[in-house]
């Protein structure tokens, strides 16, 4: 695979906006489109506790807080809320991330890739294999445990690479309205998904026509 | 929608404001009027005589909150802006659409439409509101009349091809409208003849320069959210120091400040001793009749009219920010054509 070094870094946390809308991902990452809402403002509350790097060693187990990723050659990079490296017989120790998110598992795998991205981070950094990580959601206050196969590896990648289409092409897809998924989206009264679905000459034509 | 925050006028002659944990405190005199909290607001306009301090400046950047001073008289002296928005890319597409004569054509286009549109509107809404307690035949022939030939010029203006042809057509609309606009205001004291800028030298024309200045400086601030260049203007030509997409996108708003204004005088909210007449023979508000203008104007932001566009009720404060929205986007690609505020 070309390798990404030379290429503006993707965030680890836009890959989710990405799996939620190929277009909320260029309005965030092309148009510094950003709406605090109640939700981002609660997710920063949560993430507050996680955001001051520290570590700390208690038995087999480093828990590091708030560690820097990157990945140079898929070209992203982020900041993991806490990687737990568990040492092993041999005396390595293999990382094991775990990520603190609002709310409840979801049904999509958004939360699941940015974590795997997060494990190929980990993998390059230190030469080793990372194949277990937790999502840890906030709502129900558990750990739900994420094993990185085959099959979330090639989705993992297969994000990245299509966001880092639209940004090598600097084009916002158009919006495609759905209920469901825009309604619940906060940059909804920026990105006005129905109201561009008209054609805006024909409707200005018509406007003037009418009287 | 977008809520409305609030623009502050502060116009209190030696005032003092600073921040106080998240507020803005206005202190007279050392004592204190008012309180506010700095996420409420959108902008800060002060008047003449008013000092701000660093650290009120600096959390107002910080939290998007515009401070515009001017003088006395409403002329703009400095603006103090946070970080404008790394919207990089928008600003390339405006500035290289302003470059094409044919996109700068297109959009300017629509936005006169716009004007011509709801120039239109406000002689239909005075004739559908007193057209029949109208006695004098010739003002009811002369504002039939001009609503034709406004119908008129919205045709030409589609045909033009160039920002010159579109100049002329817009001046032709302007002196039919403002031809009988003193046939719209109810209070005979107050006599309008032309639109006339610098000085405006009747009360009229004071009020209308007074209340653009207000409107250029909310569609300025809009257009700096929305990560648009205010400076680079399509119709309006470049000029250092001139905010010409302001005034762009300021045209099709014109006409709700003169039927704002038209309410003023007609509603008698304004008299013509409110007013002070200066060597140079213009005019200005004296200071609580300005007062009194000022919290109309912020009344009036909060009303809500239909955008026929958006198909929604909005406060017509947010006007400028949904066409600034609009503007983006057509430059972005998202539609095939800008679409300007039609007032219905
Ligand atoms: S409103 Fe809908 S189309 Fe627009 S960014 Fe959000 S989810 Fe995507």
């Amino acid at each position: 695979m070309k390798t990404m070094q030379n290429l503006e870094p993707i965030y680890l946390s836009r890959l989710q906006h990405y799996l939620y809308c190929s277009r909320q991902f260029a309005l965030i990452e092309l148009e510094d489109v950003w709406i605090e809402n109640q939700f981002t403002a609660e997710g920063q509350v949560l993430h507050q506790r996680v955001n001051l790097a520290d570590q700390q060693k208690r038995g087999d187990v480093r828990t590091v807080w708030a560690l820097r990723l990157s990945n140079i050659e898929f070209g992203i990079e982020g900041v993991a809320d806490v990687v737990e490296y568990h040492r092993q017989e041999a005396g390595i120790e293999i990382p094991y991330p775990i990520e603190y998110k609002r709310g409840k598992p979801k049904t999509h795998r958004a939360d699941e890739v940015q974590l795997c991205a997060q494990a190929l981070c980990l993998e390059e950094m230190h030469g080793v294999d990372v194949t277990d990580g937790a999502l840890f959601y906030g709502e129900v206050r558990r750990r739900h445990p994420v094993h990185f196969d085959a099959e979330l590896r090639n989705l993992t990648i297969e994000i990245i690479l299509a966001c880092r289409a639209i940004v090598q092409s600097k084009v916002t897809p158009k919006a495609f309205y759905e209920a469901k998924k825009c309604n619940g989206c906060s940059l909804i009264d920026q990105c006005h998904p129905e109201r561009f679905r008209k054609s805006a000459s024909s409707w200005l034509a018509a406007q003037l026509k009418k009287d | 929608m977008r809520p409305l925050r609030n623009v502050i006028y502060v116009q209190t002659q030696n005032s003092w404001l600073h921040k106080d944990n998240e507020n803005l405190v206005l202190k007279v005199d050392k004592e204190t009027i008012a309180r506010i909290p700095i996420h409420k607001l959108q902008g800060l306009v002060c008047f003449g005589q008013v000092s701000v301090s660093p650290y009120l400046m600096a959390h107002c950047a910080e939290n998007g909150v515009t401070i515009t001073f001017l003088n006395m008289f409403g002329k703009f002296l400095a603006r103090v802006e946070g970080p404008v928005s790394g919207n990089v890319l928008l600003r390339r597409t405006q500035h290289l659409a302003g470059n094409s004569s044919e996109s700068s054509v297109n959009i300017a286009q629509v936005m006169l439409t716009g004007k011509l549109y709801n120039q239109r509107y406000v002689i239909r809404r005075y004739l559908r509101d007193h057209g029949e307690t109208i006695t004098d035949k010739k003002v009811l022939f002369d504002l039939q009349t001009a609503e034709k030939r406004l119908s008129r010029c919205l045709t030409q203006i589609t045909d033009c091809t160039t920002i010159d042809t579109l100049m002329g057509r817009e001046g032709e609309a302007a002196q039919v409208y403002f031809g009988v606009f003193n046939h719209l205001i109810r209070q005979k004291d107050f006599e309008f003849d032309i639109r006339r800028r610098r000085p405006p030298s009747d009360p009229v024309n004071a009020l209308l320069s007074f209340c653009y200045t207000l409107l250029i400086h909310d569609c300025r601030s809009a257009l700096e959210t929305t990560g648009l260049d205010p400076a680079s203007g399509f119709l309006h030509q470049l000029r250092s120091g001139r905010p010409s997409l302001a005034l762009d996108i300021a045209e099709e708003f014109r006409p709700l400040i003169d039927r704002f204004v038209l309410t003023l005088i007609n509603k008698r909210q304004l008299v013509v001793k409110d007013f002070e007449t200066w060597p140079n023979g213009s005019l200005t508000l004296k200071d609580e009749p300005r007062k009194t203008l000022l919290a109309a104007w912020q009344d009036r932001k909060q009303d809500t009219i239909l955008h026929p566009w958006f198909e929604e009720t909005v406060p017509i404060g947010i006007l400028p920010w949904l066409q600034s929205q609009i503007l983006a986007r057509f430059l972005r690609g998202d539609c095939d054509s800008y679409v300007p505020f039609l007032w219905k």
